[in-house]
């Protein structure tokens, strides 16, 4: 790999060395480390602001009143559980490509992070729904289209958990996402479709008016700590598979029992 | 010329096989009727009531029917070996994959799109929504069978995989089973439908583009060589 280099590689060779390095589970795991702090300060403190912000000094919405604050949960959850399967989709398709075991891993440990979010978002709409629209549950669009990206996850972890051979399974679920990836759109699609077709339009909830700053400002908070949140608890689930996947390797054994 | 020799071959032998063992016809059959007949009695003998949930139920019914046959979609293959023969021979994967949904679809889809105005006919369906019914199914169960045959090929090799095969491709079915029965209530409700039968068939094609290519990749992966 180094023969081609010269002493003074370009940026090129660089982002290639870069590149390669998360091939290297003994490369992650021993920076993760270092950066672990950086994710889980930031997303404490940016969740913990963004929800004080939002529950306690945010104005009350002119319709719904105080009922709309979980407005900061819910929206945060459903955007991270949607971004989520896509990351999960291309850590997939990079596993397929490339044969990157750490891309395999943060595939296999992005579905139940991502489910979990999903079902928060659900948990959330639910409660939410009985104040607005006078029951737990209703045929809406989006809780719809959530609940669909929530069974996608459950295949995908159904899949993952029968296959006995790790690199199969790896390879297997990453086909499955993609294949959920593609659809998701398609299926939100048919759902808005379906929706308008059979629903009076009394639900206007999901098109809210214009929000002022200090309403919205809060929820991108919230979203950008469950982002760092996300990154975090990937990074933890990915360093306790490396020690799994490699606790026979010299490395490892030196790195733990150093502590 | 040589590829195009083994498809035809390959989808004269799966045809044959499968009219040798007419359970694979017989068996999708008697499902959509039986659980067609639940309804009635589960819901309601009311003409008027059934005729409300006649499109979602031919529907819902005739999914489910395709949806059961396609566990067996590569599983006889596999299961004697020649399915691996089949991957290591000249013939492109998405062909094999491509020849195996036409075969599903002429043995489970087509009897169902056949059989299916008496059943709605059963159910008090207005006879001006049978048309559209069996254009509908006929241009959404190919999709199944398309989208079906990449969930079929993830569990081929499993011995857990009966039950796990709906998990993984219910969802991807929503779509189809929406606008298929858009289409029939609309028609019921004198509403033009030309624009739910062009997502059918839009659904159609984009799987017909897509979907053999990532089952060849799943056949791939499944069989460990992927």
């Amino acid at each position: 790999m180094s023969l081609s280099e010269t002493s003074a590689p370009g940026w090129k060779a660089r982002f290639k060395r870069w590149f390669h390095s998360w091939a290297s589970p003994k490369w992650f795991y021993e920076k993760s480390a270092r950066w672990l702090p950086w994710l889980s300060i930031p997303a404490v403190l940016l969740i913990l602001s963004g929800l004080v912000w939002g529950l306690f000094f945010a104005p009350q919405d002119y319709q719904q009143g105080n009922s709309f604050r979980i407005f900061y949960l819910h929206v945060p959850a459903a955007f991270l559980s949607q971004s989520i399967f896509m990351m999960m989709a291309i850590a997939g398709a990079i596993n397929l490509i490339w044969r990157i075991k750490l891309a395999d891993m943060a595939a296999k440990h992005c579905a139940p992070i991502g489910a979990s979010f999903a079902i928060l978002a659900l948990a959330t709409g639910a409660i939410w729904g009985k104040p607005t629209w006078g029951a737990w549950w209703v045929w809406d669009a989006r809780l719809t289209a959530m609940l669909i990206l929530l069974f996608l996850y459950l295949g995908v972890i159904a899949l993952y958990s029968a296959i006995d051979n790790r690199e199969t399974a790896g390879r297997s679920t990453a086909i499955l996402s993609l294949v959920g990836l593609v659809n998701i759109p398609i299926i939100k699609y048919s759902v808005d479709w379906w929706n308008t077709l059979h629903q009076p339009a009394t639900f206007t909830l999901t098109e809210k008016p214009a929000m002022p700053f200090e309403m919205w400002f809060p929820a991108l908070l919230v979203v950008l700590g469950f982002y760092l949140f996300f990154t975090w608890m990937l990074f933890k689930r990915m360093r306790a598979e490396v020690v799994e996947r490699e606790f026979k390797a010299k490395w490892l054994q030196k790195e733990l029992t150093q502590k | 010329m040589p590829a195009d020799l083994g498809f035809s071959a390959l989808l004269k032998r799966d045809l044959k096989l499968a009219f040798r063992q007419k359970s694979d016809i017989i068996n999708p059959l008697m499902f959509f009727v039986m659980v067609i007949t639940l309804f009635p009695l589960g819901i309601s003998p009311d003409p008027n009531e059934l005729a409300v949930i006649a499109p979602g139920v031919v529907w819902v019914a005739a999914l489910l029917a395709s949806m059961l046959s396609m566990e067996n979609m590569f599983r006889s293959d596999f299961d004697d070996g020649s399915l691996e023969r089949m991957l290591v021979s000249p013939l492109p994967g998405f062909l094999i994959a491509l020849a195996k949904v036409i075969t599903h679809f002429l043995v489970t889809g087509l009897p169902l799109v056949i059989i299916s105005p008496i059943l709605a006919y059963m159910l008090n369906m207005p006879s001006a929504g049978y048309g559209v019914m069996m254009l509908s199914l006929l241009l959404g169960l190919p999709t199944l069978s398309l989208v079906g045959a990449i969930g079929s090929a993830l569990t081929v090799g499993l011995k857990r995989g009966a039950l796990l095969l709906p998990l993984l491709v219910i969802p991807l079915f929503i779509p189809v089973l929406i606008f298929g029965t858009g289409a029939l209530q609309g028609v019921i409700m004198e509403q033009p439908v030309s624009g739910q039968l062009s997502v059918l068939a839009a659904l159609l094609l984009f799987s017909l583009a897509s979907a053999p290519f990532a089952c060849a990749a799943s056949l791939k992966v499944s069989m460990g060589n992927g």
